[in-house]
């Protein structure tokens, strides 16, 4: 008998968001121990952390016997293995689009302005968030003006749109613009308002403090 | 067969690109022909930086691969791409959880460290740039070490090799450019050295393509 996954995440994390949203279209239930990367020093940085993810970020998963991390590895897993909406397309040319934009996300923006990067910058720390954050989407938008439909990538939800949601409200949290790049404005709009998206939110998580929760 | 219908795929790279040099790989290892337009990432300010460029990968950063009547970038995607439309050996193994386990890898290097390490991020580093480098490095390697440790037969994950030793063999390179002692992790070592010998990691290798300088040359 199959026990249900664990997520290792904070609320806040949108690495850690995204595999909610994964979990959420695929109507998957599973756990949650949260992992505060602020208080304590971040516990993310403890030994016991270490050991289920070397790389000391969130997300981490326990699922079916193993531990995985990087989110995109998640997601990919939970989408190969797990009944339900398919989160990539099944034409190659369309999932190499997927996989573009999410890869533009998740190495080219995301990985420039998460907690540890931005501690090692200092001071200058919003202005470089606000940088990467402004030079992704730039690239993003003339891209997703051509591959999208009603989502991302056509008209079907997928590993594109999971990534890029919390990345728009990153960008929201650093006073980035969205409103600059139409397209992808656009898309945010229709899928904050889809269920699965909504209910892995960072403002209703366990572990949202009381004064985030909506 | 191919015909002549068929052009070949156009690589945009940088020959000591490590993204560039991921794709070559992926190529060779598939037997794929492909025609190399070199984007040279410090000359006349950035190649990489022309409007013309830019029409080709907005990010304007190599990779951008024409292929099939489509551009790609982002060299994860054109690789899986590759793998699910041409013969030749499979760059992702069939199990998934092992598949998941060469993504985490890929990962680990794609978003984890070469980000962190490349050439537009250490220009606005700048002095401290080796310092930072090393620090993205040596941070990523610290981690790849004990999971390599878990999943590795011959290649990085089992007996075959996987995207996941196409991302580790131009990752050891940077890190050698940056002067990070890749003796402290034996196993990425150990997995290095069984992965130059191959002949697609040789045939592709920064030192041997088109556009790298005579000095360079091996």
């Amino acid at each position: 008998m199959r026990t249900n996954p664990i997520l290792h995440g904070y609320f806040r994390s949108s690495c850690s968001w995204r595999v909610r949203i994964a979990f959420a279209l695929k109507g998957i239930e599973y756990e949650q121990i949260p992992v505060n990367l602020v208080k304590d020093g971040g516990q993310q940085l403890t030994d016991q952390y270490k050991a289920l993810n070397p790389m000391q970020q969130v997300p981490a998963v326990e699922i079916d016997g193993i531990t995985l991390s990087q989110s995109l590895a998640v997601i990919q897993y939970i989408d190969e293995t797990r009944q339900g909406p398919k989160l990539l397309p099944a034409c190659p040319k369309k999932r190499a689009q997927v996989r573009m934009i999410c890869d533009i996300i998740a190495s080219g923006i995301q990985p420039l302005q998460n907690l540890y990067v931005i501690q090692k910058i200092g001071a200058d720390k919003a202005q470089w968030a606000q940088h990467f954050i402004q030079r992704g989407f730039q690239a993003l938008e003339p891209i997703l003006k051509g591959t999208a439909g009603t989502y991302c990538v056509g008209d079907e939800i997928s590993m594109a749109d999971i990534c890029l949601v919390p990345q728009v409200y990153n960008a929201e949290r650093f006073k980035v613009d969205v409103g600059q790049f139409p397209t992808i404005d656009r898309l945010n709009q229709t899928l904050v308002g889809v269920e699965a998206f909504k209910l892995s939110h960072p403002s209703c998580q366990p572990d949202t403090p009381a004064d985030l929760r909506s």
